[in-house]
């Protein structure tokens, strides 16, 4: 049992960053959505907060190595037009699997970006509040928005990566 | 935009003086840099599919293609943006509602911009 280069990077691109990423929204949210007044006691706030700043500075980090692996290191692999068996190539030589790359790899490479600059913006808002966040409910309740939908677009492009991956996988 | 600079506090129920309230600005300018940022990934998503000298000049590296200009444009405006910004608004407080509309309009026009099914419009005939 042993791990190309190419598949260890795969993996930590999609199931290392990618898949902290994803798994961490779930304490982050619940984080959010329960700094409401008369929910949490005044020790209890100062520890959430705490916590929900590791929790969405992890996030924002876990998206960059994400898009940045993912565009750097295991994307030129996957595209290597010299490579007959590049997974690019493989899939474009049949119309039965072109749209994986035309529809999904397209979409996947372009709106991955999109998840760490959003999910950046929420690790600020949450280390710039802290506490305070608290006494700022609309401030909250935007951060916890747009908290999602950084998740919702990270998610789809892991879902088409993962996909991809199944059909032809970078080896 | 409306900004006003904050002089208030946050007071609470028995109406003592707490810490002064945190300007919204900072946090503002994150948001509505990000939501810019990825406005500028859609344009340039569309344009390197409508114009392959537009494609070529995005090729900042030949091993990731036209992506990894698009890419680090994207990431250099990000940041020069949210500098701007974020210098104009410290101190300043901006509302929150109207920032974060802007910032789901940008993010909703770039989701379309980056959306194969829109962009492969603009390919060339074969």
């Amino acid at each position: 049992m042993e791990l190309t280069g190419r598949e260890f990077w795969g993996i930590i691109h999609g199931m290392g960053a990618g898949a902290v990423f994803l798994l961490a929204f779930a304490g982050g949210l619940a984080g959010l959505w329960s700094l409401r007044p008369g929910l949490v006691t005044e020790a209890g706030i100062v520890e959430r907060a705490r916590r929900l700043k590791i929790g969405t500075w992890i996030m924002a980090t876990a998206a960059w190595v994400t898009v940045l692996t993912g565009t750097w290191i295991v994307y030129p692999w996957y595209r290597d037009a010299a490579d007959p068996n590049s997974p690019k190539n493989l899939l474009l030589a049949s119309p039965k699997t072109a749209d994986w790359h035309n529809f999904g790899m397209e979409w996947k490479e372009h709106i991955a970006w999109i998840a760490p600059l959003i999910a950046t913006a929420v690790a600020f808002g949450v280390a710039y509040y802290g506490k305070e966040l608290i006494k700022r409910q609309e401030v909250r309740r935007g951060l916890m928005a747009f908290f999602t939908l950084a998740v919702v677009i990270a998610a789809i492009a892991g879902l088409f990566g993962a996909l991809i991956t199944k059909v032809k996988p970078v080896m | 935009m409306a900004e006003t600079e904050v002089k208030g506090q946050i007071t609470g129920g028995g109406g003592q003086a707490e810490a002064p309230a945190k300007p919204f600005g900072p946090v503002a300018a994150g948001f509505l840099s990000a939501g810019i940022a990825a406005v500028v990934l859609g344009i340039l998503t569309t344009l390197t599919e409508a114009n392959a000298t537009i494609k070529s000049k995005l090729e900042f590296s030949s091993r990731v293609g036209s992506l990894s200009g698009k890419t680090i444009i994207t990431v250099i405006v990000y940041f020069g943006v949210w500098a701007i910004l974020g210098v104009a608004w410290r101190g300043k407080e901006v509302d929150p509602k109207k920032v974060f509309t802007w910032t789901a309009v940008l993010v909703g026009i770039a989701l379309v911009l980056t959306f194969p099914l829109f962009f492969q419009l603009f390919a060339p005939e074969a």
